[in-house]
């Protein structure tokens, strides 16, 4: 049970966003994916998914090569990876438990009985009981995002993966996010990717980082091997210190 | 100097260059939207709540247009022909004039604002907002939960609407005469019935069928190729209304080649 990312280049017109990048997420653990905005971090998730396509190199969840799924392979291949948006893409026409109830009504096994249990159960989970006939709009954004998860693992899901689950939050609700994820690794056994830039929240989910730069991966490790990193281009970002990178190049 | 002489070649040849990679790209949904007529478990439940939405609702504003599109027709018709020809002649004019023409083509723009611009803008929100994406995460395959339901949708509906219009018009353009003008009801009514042909009534209803899958599926494709958050939604808004108002007008005369 693994999701490998190996050699994956893309390109948008002139852009080219990933040279080659690779990295690999284990079972049961949370591999935390770093970058500057717009390096390519949410273009690498959306291709384990098969939203994109790589133009080289190639994706494998399980072992098999997303790039080669037709698209009933693509919807089983979807029901067990979960997905957190970053401004969690809730369906406007619905209420919070409509969109929750979403991925289970393509689930033929669910019951109607079974879906609204499931549904009161991820609602539960990310503390969001009593919101079930809110609108989205009628949330803030941590209770978006969490809705957000609560969305994304309602169909359990082996795998979860989340595009900045914590920008745009106040430092309090980033730590209940934070938590949130620490909890669907420990209590749910789901293996994650997490995309993000911020280093706080990283480092306290994180069992493994790598840092995309420049189209490729220029570390992976434990957060200790990140936090004594004497690569320039490391600390400067982990630090926040800009003018390191400036001497770097 | 060349280059300026040049200049106004190259913007034809940009201009139908983007002309037809969006007569492809739309043409590329509508062959997708055909596809995912197989997920009928996806479309057949959304597609009833559309026809509400696109048909039903746009029902006032297609009367509103059609009944005063109706009595100035009347008057017009009696203004034009007093003294040179039969005043039951208002009857045939505000008959013929609706079917064939006023009612499909009135009705189709007026619904290019309202349900173009509405599809356009809503699916364009969901584009920048990742709800599409997040529809496919969910398995559901945006075109057969987005566009099919729409499109069948609109393509059952316009022939309604228009229909419910041109018998608005009628009926305006007959209380017009009677009340306004020196006609009574049977005049208008023989009028109306003189060059009356079954056919008028299935032309109009071929024209409003065609301008129901335009007006949508025009509005589905600029949505989904949607850009650049508020700013995109707007563009393609925009684009929606403009390309389907233009394609009404094209298809308006190449049914009246075609069958008449």
């Amino acid at each position: 049970m693994s999701i490998e990312i190996d050699g994956i280049h893309k390109a948008f017109g002139d852009n080219q966003v990933l040279r080659g990048f690779s990295v690999e997420a284990r079972e049961g653990e949370t591999l935390v994916i770093l970058g500057h905005s717009g390096s390519g971090k949410s273009v690498t998730i959306k291709h384990v998914v098969g939203l994109l396509q790589p133009d080289e190199g190639e994706v494998r969840v399980d072992g098999e090569r997303v790039g080669g799924m037709d698209i009933e392979e693509l919807f089983r291949l979807r029901r067990k990876v979960g997905f957190v948006f970053q401004f969690a893409a809730l369906f406007d026409s619905m209420s919070v438990a409509d969109n929750v109830a979403m991925g289970l009504r393509r689930m033929k096994e669910v019951s109607d009985e079974e879906r609204e249990e499931r549904v009161r159960e991820a609602l539960r989970v990310v503390d969001l009981v009593g919101f079930e006939d809110r609108a989205p709009s009628e949330l803030s954004g941590g209770q978006r995002k969490r809705a957000g998860i609560a969305r994304a693992i309602a169909t359990r899901p082996g795998y979860l993966l989340y595009d900045e689950p914590t920008t745009g939050l106040d430092p309090i609700t980033r730590a209940v996010v934070d938590r949130l994820i620490n909890r669907m690794k420990d209590e749910l056994g789901v293996t994650g990717i997490v995309i993000t830039h911020d280093m706080e929240s990283a480092f306290r989910v994180a069992d493994r980082l790598a840092m995309l730069y420049e189209g490729k991966c220029r570390l992976e490790g434990t957060p200790d091997e990140f936090r004594n990193s004497e690569d320039p281009v490391v600390r400067a970002f982990i630090e926040g210190r800009p003018e390191l990178m400036e001497e770097a190049e | 100097m060349t280059r300026t002489l040049l200049a106004p070649v190259r913007a034809l040849g940009r201009g139908t260059r983007v002309f037809t990679l969006a007569v492809g790209s739309w043409g590329g949904l509508v062959i997708d939207a055909v596809r995912a007529l197989r997920w009928v478990q996806i479309w057949a439940p959304l597609t009833l709540r559309q026809m509400t939405r696109i048909g039903v609702d746009s029902v006032p504003i297609a009367l509103f247009i059609a009944a005063f599109t109706g009595i100035v027709l009347a008057l017009q018709a009696s203004y034009t022909f007093t003294g040179a020809i039969p005043l039951y002649f208002v009857g045939v004019l505000v008959g013929k004039t609706m079917m064939l023409e006023l009612g499909p083509v009135l009705t189709g723009l007026a619904l290019s604002g309202r349900v173009g611009a509405n599809i356009s803008a809503e699916i364009g929100t969901m584009r920048v907002t990742e709800q599409i994406d997040a529809l496919e995460t969910l398995a559901y395959p945006p075109v057969a939960y987005l566009v099919v339901p729409r499109v069948i949708a609109g393509t059952i509906m316009f022939p309604l609407v228009t229909a419910l219009a041109i018998a608005m018009g009628i009926v305006a353009g007959w209380i017009t005469a009677i009340q306004l003008l020196e006609l009574s009801t049977p005049e208008f009514v023989n009028g109306l019935k003189l060059f009356f042909l079954p056919f008028d009534v299935t032309y109009a209803l071929i024209k409003a069928t065609s301008f129901g899958f335009v007006v949508t599926s025009i509005g589905c494709h600029f949505g989904f190729n949607t850009k650049g958050g508020a700013e995109g939604v707007g563009r393609s808004t925009t684009g929606a209304v403009v390309a389907s108002s233009m394609v009404i007008l094209v298809l308006d005369a190449f049914w009246a080649v075609l069958l008449l």
